[in-house]
């Protein structure tokens, strides 16, 4: 009985001298990290609640899809933000750099981050429509790698954080190829007549083309982009459609051999079809980022930098990186993942690809206009000539207005009787 | 002989309707199918699975974007359609040249492609903006969005309703005047019973209307969203599985909704139809 007492005694002893070992040296490091839900946990040393009390929305703008929103039992990391912070978030989506543009532009909306690609980001810090970013406020922003900061669209990275990015290539059906591409030639194989898809948006198709000719993506003038287009219109009675995320089903379902897109988008449809794979042309490939900013018309830009804060908190970088499927710029993200994706030559391409890839830089405005131009110009034109079917339709169309106007005469005369 | 070729009649338009009804319903129907696929993809169908039922429950962005177009629909078509049921009533007592500019007039933002109107909304509401009104937070949002499909659902209400009213006969009108009713009375009681079918079909037209609307709401929805503009900025990535679920359950609860109100009225009519019957053998 005695000796149990003592037992006892020093148990308790020990385990309260443990508890104090623990908790002493703790005190005096970082704080310990919060938990926001079961899958994030944020770092403690921030004050993530100092807008608690105020009713803040912030108004987020983001790519469609672009977040861990909940969805197939991901986790929905923007309410555990408005958990963490009291701040709600209006979270809205768009499907492109340029429907981003035009929104900003028209002053109809007044955002509080955005999620604009490269060349967006250096056409917006030339028109003065972003903020410069308190560093201060972002504390987790040395997480990120290096090789994705300074790039030429914002070489200090003084508006831009990077949140994804990624590489173009081309994904391909193994079982529909005899020899597997290796060049954006390909593309314009005769062999793969209406077997070849390829992007529906000006400035990823003219990329390719321009790459195929070993000429920059980023063309310095107005005769550049026709002589490149001109390659594009060449290339079009192979093309069975261009295509955006038609390209998944059409890609998946065996309906195409080969089609340019998205190295991470090619990870999720590779997931779907083993059959399919993915290269990264020798000619070169186009390198993205897409980053966070600020407007400068944002009212809450601290709140603002809490959100930026928060997506590059490792955990919360890990959910939507599983979640979008694209590359991470943050160092502790890869580190988490699985060792299949982190040395995945699709989702990390080594440098063989990586020096040879060019990123987007904001176009002269004739050089863009001409783009635009010879875009749809080159969607348009039609090699069998269907001019004709306008002329039939204006020739409908006048008839039946004659024939009403006939009627109706015919009718007046008749009533006047 | 003779037989032999109504057969083929028969076959023929028993071949178009099948025709017609499948370009009609089988989209609907992939699209049902798909949204019980295990599986994310278009393409394949790997197992049945109510999991994107249950996710889209949990993805506020859809569920805020659903409600916002449903509120939205809801108070612009009946806001409109009071709106168009009374410009109806007064086009209608107009002056035969008065009617026809006016009708003509409104005519316009059906016929004008909806990217005309959109912008042009905009732009008077960024001109508003410019001249301090809203404030700082500025005027786009709810406001916005709701006058502009006020706006483009009016004359929908207008075109639906004044035809049914040239029918009407006018001296009903009089006659309950006649008979002691203030012209009040008369509207209520008289006028508007006749008109409530014609007044009910361009509700729903506009319920559709702007359910369905893109182009208009996309310009003037400032920082809100609205469910056509969050299906379409999906199309960068692939549009996710959780809109066919939800595709599907707006598609049965419109379908319920019609054939609920069919049964309703079927049976209405048959207690209407008693009705005479037994009144005309009790005469």
């Amino acid at each position: 009985m005695k000796k149990m007492n003592v037992r006892t005694f020093a148990s308790l002893c020990l385990g309260a001298v443990l508890a104090a070992g623990c908790v002493l040296p703790a005190a005096a490091q970082p704080a310990d990290p919060i938990e926001v839900t079961e899958d994030i946990t944020v770092s403690g040393d921030y004050d993530w609640t100092r807008f608690a009390d105020d009713h803040l929305t912030i108004n987020v703008y983001n790519w469609g899809l672009y977040i861990s929103d909940g969805s197939d039992e991901s986790v929905d990391v923007v309410s555990a933000f408005e958990k963490l912070t009291g701040i709600k978030v209006n979270y809205t989506t768009f499907d492109s750099n340029e429907s981003l543009y035009a929104k900003m532009k028209s002053g109809g909306a007044s955002y509080d981050v955005i999620f604009p690609s490269d060349y967006m980001v250096g056409k917006m810090i030339k028109e003065g429509m972003l903020a410069e970013l308190d560093y201060a406020n972002i504390p987790n922003a040395a997480n990120i790698g290096e090789e994705y900061l300074g790039w030429s669209f914002d070489p200090d990275n003084a508006y831009s954080v990077p949140y994804t990015w990624g590489t173009t290539g081309i994904v391909y059906n193994t079982t529909m190829v005899e020899e597997p591409p290796t060049s954006w030639e390909d593309l314009w194989d005769v062999a793969y007549t209406g077997n070849v898809l390829m992007f529906n948006n000006s400035r990823d198709a003219y990329a390719i083309a321009a790459k195929k000719l070993g000429m920059s993506l980023n063309p310095a003038s107005v005769d550049e982009v026709d002589l490149v287009m001109k390659e594009l219109q060449s290339q079009k009675s192979v093309v069975q459609a261009y295509v955006m995320d038609e390209i998944f089903d059409k890609m998946e379902g065996g309906e195409a051999a080969m089609a340019p897109y998205y190295a991470g988008d090619a990870l999720t449809m590779i997931e779907d079809n083993p059959d399919l794979a993915f290269v990264h042309p020798e000619e070169g490939v186009n390198f993205f980022v897409d980053s966070m900013c600020i407007p400068a018309t944002s009212r809450n830009k601290e709140a603002a930098e809490m959100f930026i804060n928060y997506l590059c908190e490792p955990s919360v970088g890990y959910q939507n990186c599983d979640f979008i499927g694209y590359s991470t710029p943050i160092t502790e993200v890869w580190e988490m993942l699985d060792d299949d994706l982190k040395y995945n030559p699709i989702a990390y391409p080594d440098e063989s690809v990586m020096d040879k890839a060019e990123v987007f830089v904001t176009l002269p405005d004739d050089v863009n206009a001409e783009m635009d131009a010879k875009w749809s110009e080159m969607k348009s034109y039609d090699e069998s000539g269907s001019g004709w079917l306008v002329v039939a339709f204006i020739a409908g169309a006048l008839m039946i207005s004659i024939f009403n106007i006939w009627r109706k005469m015919r009718k007046k005369v008749r009533d006047d009787y | 002989m003779k037989k032999h070729r109504r057969q083929n009649r028969h076959l023929l338009q028993r071949t178009y309707l099948v025709l017609i009804f499948g370009f009609m319903y089988l989209p609907i129907a992939v699209l049902i199918a798909y949204s019980f696929n295990e599986n994310k993809s278009r393409a394949v169908f790997t197992g049945f699975s109510l999991k994107w039922y249950e996710s889209l429950f949990h993805n506020e962005m859809i569920l805020t974007a659903l409600w916002n177009s449903l509120v939205l629909a809801l108070v612009s078509s009946i806001v409109a359609t009071v709106i168009g049921t009374l410009a109806t009533i007064g086009i209608n007592s107009m002056s035969r040249k008065a009617q026809l500019l006016i009708n003509n007039i409104s005519y316009v933002p059906v016929v004008n492609p909806e990217i005309i109107t959109g912008v042009s909304l905009m732009l008077l509401f960024v001109l508003a903006q410019k001249a301090g009104i809203g404030g700082e937070e500025g005027v786009f949002g709810w406001i916005t969005l709701m006058i502009a499909h006020i706006t483009f659902n009016v004359p929908y209400v207008i075109f639906n309703v004044s035809p049914k009213l040239r029918q009407l006969d006018s001296s009903l009108y009089n006659a309950a005047l006649d008979l002691g009713c203030t012209p009040r009375q008369a509207f209520f009681k008289v006028i508007l019973p006749q008109l409530s079918p014609a007044i009910l079909s361009a509700f729903l037209i506009c319920l559709t209307y702007s359910i369905d609307d893109f182009m208009i709401s996309y310009f003037n929805c400032g920082t809100m969203q609205t469910l056509p503009i969050a299906i379409y900025s999906m199309t960068r990535k692939k549009v996710s599985p959780e809109i066919n679920a939800l595709s599907t359950i707006m598609f049965i609860v419109i379908l319920a909704i019609i054939l609920i109100s069919n049964a309703l009225d079927s049976r209405s009519y048959k207690r209407n139809q008693a009705a005479i019957r037994r009144d005309t053998a009790g005469v």
